[in-house]
């Protein structure tokens, strides 16, 4: 089992809530979570089919790990056709929302069509309605969430939600749960605003009793907390320092990227790292962050709550932000700052906590702000048309437009459109840093070559988290690849991301694969699950995922073609570092990669590929 | 030593106990004047719905447990008092004496003035031998009417219900559990009661009980003019200390036996507590007969801790109330009627039967009521009783009646634990 | 020695691990809803805050209770809830004022920490430290005790 074996299908056009069994045999075939929900997609819209349009759906949905003991068991992944890139769109988060569902007796919630008016769903154990959200729509996620709250008297609520900025269809906008969770990226907070769904708010007190093999289960999972407990990533480094960590990591191997890929070190990174933010303030002599945290049933905690300084000019009269609050992940930090140039701590943390309040992925929004800097450096956008001055490392430009883009007002409209749009309407497509149109995390393909391939072909767009090759190539997990080239880089890229199809369906953290390989989340899965959850069918049904999201994009209209790199990361060599002198080989990878995966020469996968799994 | 302790009921037993853990060598002396091991009224309904047989009841499960410990017990029920001898004189001619003696003799239901009252088919539901005499009185689809919705007879209500016998509650009151519930819990209980097939009349009397007419034993007539048939009259409409043997001994009695925050009456050597007690309140500090277990249990402590030569003070009575109407489960602590200077919130969600009403002075909670709400109740008792400042907790509650929890919690917890990460 | 969880707030991450090893050892299912203890997190303080009963040695639960349901595990200091005698009174769920003894309702009784049987799943559960089962005498028992008497005093026994 695993499963609660219940799907809540929501149809905003009619509003109406009805309960069915979930499809075992897909159940089977793709897991759960990412894997699951991306089969009911595919199986139920047309891939060619308006991403802000009532005919797309919008799944929520767990894995079978998601509310158990497993380490990290509480995520919870958003499927739907995804605006930004118009591929599919796949963001998970954990919070506590995910398990929260699974408790409620749900493994899933497929939504739509669109309401006639704003409403949230409010699910209850079997009791699932729409209510009207005429109160909460322009509210924040944070306003909506204490909005809930205060309304049903229920304290113990979790609640996803989409702020003004999915309200406005920022194409970057996150549903966000538990205040600052977030499914961040490809702007599936813009699909949830589009269908008028401003919220959804859970209570569940069935727990998860679903367990094939408990005794085994515990077995098995406490042995995999062990090795998680063990490990120096996941045992020190992230509680201590969070994804931060990394900041003077990747800056000293030249793979920073900075001034929107203009440059791979960063000079200020020290000044927006893990260890800065552990420093005492000479304004309040406090340090900037509180304490770690952790998502449901996480044994690592690399979450951050921080609090900001009184006096920074950003906040100096807003009390609201002065309390602890989600601090500064690594990929923020880089976006708001490096890609920005911007080395003023407390303002990344401002911007930080508007894209939480708002619901805007952090990512996406800095990288199209360090996008706006150049443009301005260049002439080709000026003060006037974007309201302030705002040449790279301005504290106060990046403030104004976070500010801006969270209330849709002025150029914020542009921003919100993403870099991709934004760089091709001023003339400049080449000056958007992105893949299908998402803009890129923290990490230069100059300096981390295997990593450019991994963005490519990411089947939602630019993202680490498709096939996080950075573990092998700097971190040696699981093992040692030499960053600097090409060569193996296929292969490495193929396994991670097959592997992390089956960490993100299961409803675990891909965190925890800094310390965990597929054996040992397979003994989990196991006892946990019915039917054979071998270590080759784990193989088999990664490899089975990715194909289905290829498949979908293809239908969707995507090409070869767009599995590329901006022409800066393939023509303009790294200035500095170990990387200086080299550009991404993403041209000598692809082929090799295509054939690696059973594809043809144009990326799509063979009739045979497809036969042997089962597509 | 010799302590006398008038009364088997939970004070009494309590007292005895506690009497033995600081006087090992004392004298004890439990005096009860039913034909049963020492046992608990509020077990009465279960053994009625028969979840439980009359062992069930009782306060000790141990057998044995009185003679381990040394307490010697009599049957017997307290006539008189010579408060100048230290002597008491048994309904039975026998007498003990004493050098510090314990008024626990709790209270009796009290026969409203109605014509017809005392027929033999109509019953009060106090001690064993009622529920016996219920028990045997009752059968499915037996017509039953109950005369009071107080406290005592929600509890009963619920016994009566689940033996499958058609039920009409009469209420004087204009809403069910008056002394207990705001006029909206009252009201909500009401109506989930008569939901569950009840007929409820608030705002009624019982005007006489007459002989039936062919069609039942009795006929009921109400202020309302309505006339009943009727098997069965359960009366539950209060209960009144026992204290009728104190008449001119010197020990001040009210409607209960006045104590000081020590127990102790005005003739000193004797103290009381439970039902038949009445202590100072712990905001007013006007004397208040609370008559439920746990204070029965709280001040039985303290009496004996001061029976037997040691110091302790109750900070003062603080009305405590829990009841199961039919599955829906309500309380309501301290003054829930609120303070004229002070500030409120009520919460009613009436479609989920759920009620939460707080009510403060200056930053403190000082009543609740609440209904369907069960988790972590205690909670209200610790921020009323600790008389615990909320500070800014205060207007979250104003706002967030429901997060009481997490204000006691964040007003009881240490904050200076903070940390830097790992 | 008796033992008693000691909790340090100070390092807990709020990551429920306890309440779901709770509901497991208690219940058979991984359901916070059921756990006997309860971590609460003040957002806005960055505080999280495990909580369960202290198994104080005023007992209010086991004195309220009128049908000797909850008696002392002599061996760990626990008072224990026997399900086959609680006849679901709830009288001991308004006297405990710390609110850490709740009734349930599907069982229909009430249900307390009772230290798993001198083994808590909470503090075998934890991943930090946060919960830990020590010797009693534990300074940091002794100043959650503190604030719990200084919360509730029922009464100042000097003897």
């Amino acid at each position: 089992m695993g499963w609660a074996r219940k799907i809540l299908r929501v149809n905003l056009t009619e509003g109406t809530c009805a309960s069915e069994p979930l499809n075992m045999q897909w159940a089977d075939e793709y897991l759960g979570s990412r894997g699951l929900a991306t089969k009911y997609l595919v199986e139920e819209t047309d891939p060619k089919v308006d991403p802000l349009s009532p005919d797309n759906k919008m799944i929520m949905s767990t894995g079978p790990l998601t509310g158990t003991m497993a380490s990290t068991g509480g995520r919870y992944t958003v499927v739907t056709k995804g605006p930004l890139t118009g591929a599919i769109a796949c963001s998970n988060s954990g919070g506590f929302f995910g398990a929260e569902l699974k408790f409620a007796g749900w493994d899933m919630i497929i939504f739509e069509g669109k309401s006639p008016k704003p409403v949230y769903l409010f699910v209850e154990n079997d009791r699932a309605e729409l209510r009207d959200a005429a109160n909460l729509w322009g509210k924040s996620c944070w306003e909506t969430e204490e909005t809930i709250k205060r309304q049903h008297q229920d304290p113990q609520i979790r609640i996803s939600s989409i702020g003004r900025a999915g309200e406005n269809q920022v194409l970057f906008a996150c549903v966000v749960n538990d205040l600052h969770r977030a499914a961040g990226r490809s702007g599936v907070g813009a699909v949830m605003g589009s269908k008028n769904l401003k919220a959804v708010a859970l209570r569940g007190t069935k727990g998860t009793s679903g367990i094939k093999d408990f005794k085994a289960f515990m077995q098995a999972s406490n042995e995999a907390k062990k090795v998680l407990a063990d490990n120096a990533v996941t045992g020190e480094g992230l509680p201590k320092y969070g994804t931060q960590v990394l900041m003077n990591v990747i800056n000293e191997i030249g793979a920073l990227p900075t001034r929107n890929h203009r440059d791979v070190k960063f000079e200020d990174a020290s000044k927006i790292s893990a260890e800065q933010m552990h420093e005492k303030r000479a304004t309040d002599g406090k340090p900037q962050l509180v304490t770690n945290a952790a998502c449901f049933g996480c044994t690592i905690a690399c979450g951050r709550i921080s609090e900001i300084d009184k006096t920074h000019f950003s906040v100096v009269n807003s009390p609201k932000y002065w309390g602890a609050s989600g601090g500064l992940e690594y990929e923020a930090a880089w976006a708001l700052g490096a890609a920005n140039g911007v080395g003023d701590i407390e303002a990344l943390q401002y911007a930080n906590l508007l894209c939480n309040e708002h619901g805007m992925d952090p990512i996406s929004f800095g990288a199209t702000v360090g996008a706006v800097m150049e443009m301005y450096e260049m002439g080709v956008l000026t003060e006037e048309q974007i309201g302030t001055a705002a040449p790279f490392g301005s504290a106060e430009a990046l403030v104004q437009l976070v500010e801006m883009t969270a209330n849709g007002e002025g150029f914020g409209k542009e921003i919100g459109e993403g870099s991709r749009r934004l760089c091709t309407k001023y003339g400049h497509p080449e000056l958007s840093m992105s893949v299908k149109g998402q803009e890129f995390p923290a990490y230069d393909a100059r300096g981390i070559q295997g990593i450019g391939l991994a963005y490519a072909t990411s089947n939602r767009g630019a993202c680490h988290l498709r096939g996080y090759t950075v573990a092998s190539e700097v971190m040696g997990i699981p093992v040692k690849t030499d960053p600097l080239v090409t060569e193996g880089k296929p292969a490495l890229v193929k396994a991670f991301q097959d592997a992390t199809a089956i960490f993100d369906s299961a409803g675990i953290c891909v965190f925890t694969s800094f310390a965990w390989t597929l054996a040992d989340v397979q003994p989990q899965l196991a006892a946990a699950c019915e039917g054979d959850w071998s270590m080759e069918k784990l193989e088999t049904v990664g490899e089975r995922i990715w194909n289905m999201e290829r498949q979908y994009n293809l239908a969707a209209g995507l090409t070869r073609k767009d599995d590329d790199l901006p022409p800066r990361l393939k023509t303009e060599a790294a200035k500095v570092g170990p990387a200086k002198g080299l550009v991404n080989g993403l041209d000598t990878m692809l082929p090799e990669y295509y054939q690696l995966r059973g594809w043809t020469p144009d990326g799509v996968p063979s009739s045979e590929t497809l036969n042997r799994l089962g597509l | 030593m010799k302590y006398l302790i008038l009364g088997n009921g939970p004070a009494g037993v309590i007292a005895a106990e506690t009497l033995r853990a600081e006087d090992p060598q004392g004298d004890i002396v439990m005096a009860g004047s039913e034909d049963a091991p020492p046992y608990s009224r509020m077990a009465i309904p279960y053994l009625l719905e028969g979840n439980i047989d009359e062992s069930g009841t009782y306060l000790r499960k141990r057998a044995g447990h009185f003679d381990t410990l040394g307490v010697r017990q009599k049957a017997g029920r307290a006539v008189a008092l010579d408060a100048a001898a230290r002597r008491v004189l048994f309904h039975d001619g026998s007498h003990e004496d004493y050098d510090r003696l314990l008024i626990a003799t709790g209270s009796h239901p009290v026969r409203p003035p109605i014509p017809g009252i005392d027929r033999p088919e109509t019953q009060t539901c106090w001690t064993l031998e009622d529920a016996r005499a219920i028990a045997a009185l009752t059968r499915p689809g037996s017509r039953v009417l109950q005369l009071g919705a107080g406290f005592i007879g929600c509890i009963i209500m619920e016994a009566l219900a689940a033996r499958g016998v058609e039920l009409t509650v009469v209420e004087m009151g204009d809403r069910m559990v008056p002394r207990m519930m705001t006029p909206e819990a009252g009201g909500m209980i009401k109506r989930w009661v008569e939901s569950k097939g009840i007929r409820v009349r608030t705002s009624a009397g019982v005007e006489r009980i007459d002989d039936g007419d062919g069609n039942a034993p009795l006929k009921v007539r109400l202020s309302t003019g309505e006339a009943l048939d009727c098997d069965v009259v359960i009366v539950a409409a209060g209960v009144a200390p026992n204290v009728g043997f104190l008449d001119n001994t010197g020990v001040h009695v009210a409607k209960g036996v006045i104590v000081d925050a020590r127990m102790e009456t005005a003739v000193e050597g004797i103290y009381a507590a439970g039902d038949v007690a009445e202590a100072p309140d712990l905001f007013t500090g006007a004397h208040l007969v609370s008559a439920i277990q746990p204070n029965a249990a709280d001040q039985a402590r303290i009496a004996a801790v001061n029976m037997a030569g040691g110091e302790a003070r109750l900070p003062g009575v603080l009305a405590i109330n829990v009841l199961d109407t039919l599955g829906l489960i309500s309380t309501s602590f301290g003054q829930w009627w609120g303070d004229p200077a002070g500030q409120g919130v009520e919460h009613v969600d009436a479609e989920a039967n759920r009620y939460l009403s707080l009510q403060f002075k200056d930053d403190v909670l000082i009543g609740a009521t609440s209904i369907g709400i069960t988790a972590h109740v205690g909670a209200l008792r610790g921020l009323i009783q600790g008389r615990l400042n909320l500070g800014p907790w205060k207007d979250r509650l104003l706002a967030n009646p429901t997060a009481f929890f997490e204000a006691y919690v964040a007003a009881t917890q240490p904050t200076t634990l903070m940390r830097s990460a790992a | 020695m008796l033992k008693s969880l000691h909790i340090d707030p100070a390092k807990c991450t709020g990551c429920l691990q306890c309440e779901m090893a709770c509901s497991y050892e208690h219940h058979g299912v991984f359901n916070p809803s059921k756990s006997r203890i309860k971590v609460f997190n003040f957002e806005h303080e960055g505080r999280m805050v495990p909580y369960t009963c202290t198994q104080c040695s005023d007992a209010w639960c086991m004195n309220a209770c009128p049908v000797d349901a909850i008696t002392l595990d002599a061996d760990t200091g626990a008072k224990v809830v026997h399900e086959d005698i609680c006849v679901g009174c709830k009288v001991c769920t308004i006297a405990c004022p710390f609110g850490t003894i709740n009734y349930e309702q599907d069982s229909g009784k009430v249900q307390k920490c009772d230290l798993c049987d001198d083994n808590p799943a909470c503090a075998s559960a934890c991943p930090t430290g946060a919960i830990t089962y020590v010797d009693a005498d534990w300074t940091g028992l002794g100043k959650m005790r503190q604030w719990a008497e200084r919360a509730n005093t029922p009464s100042t026994a000097a003897s």
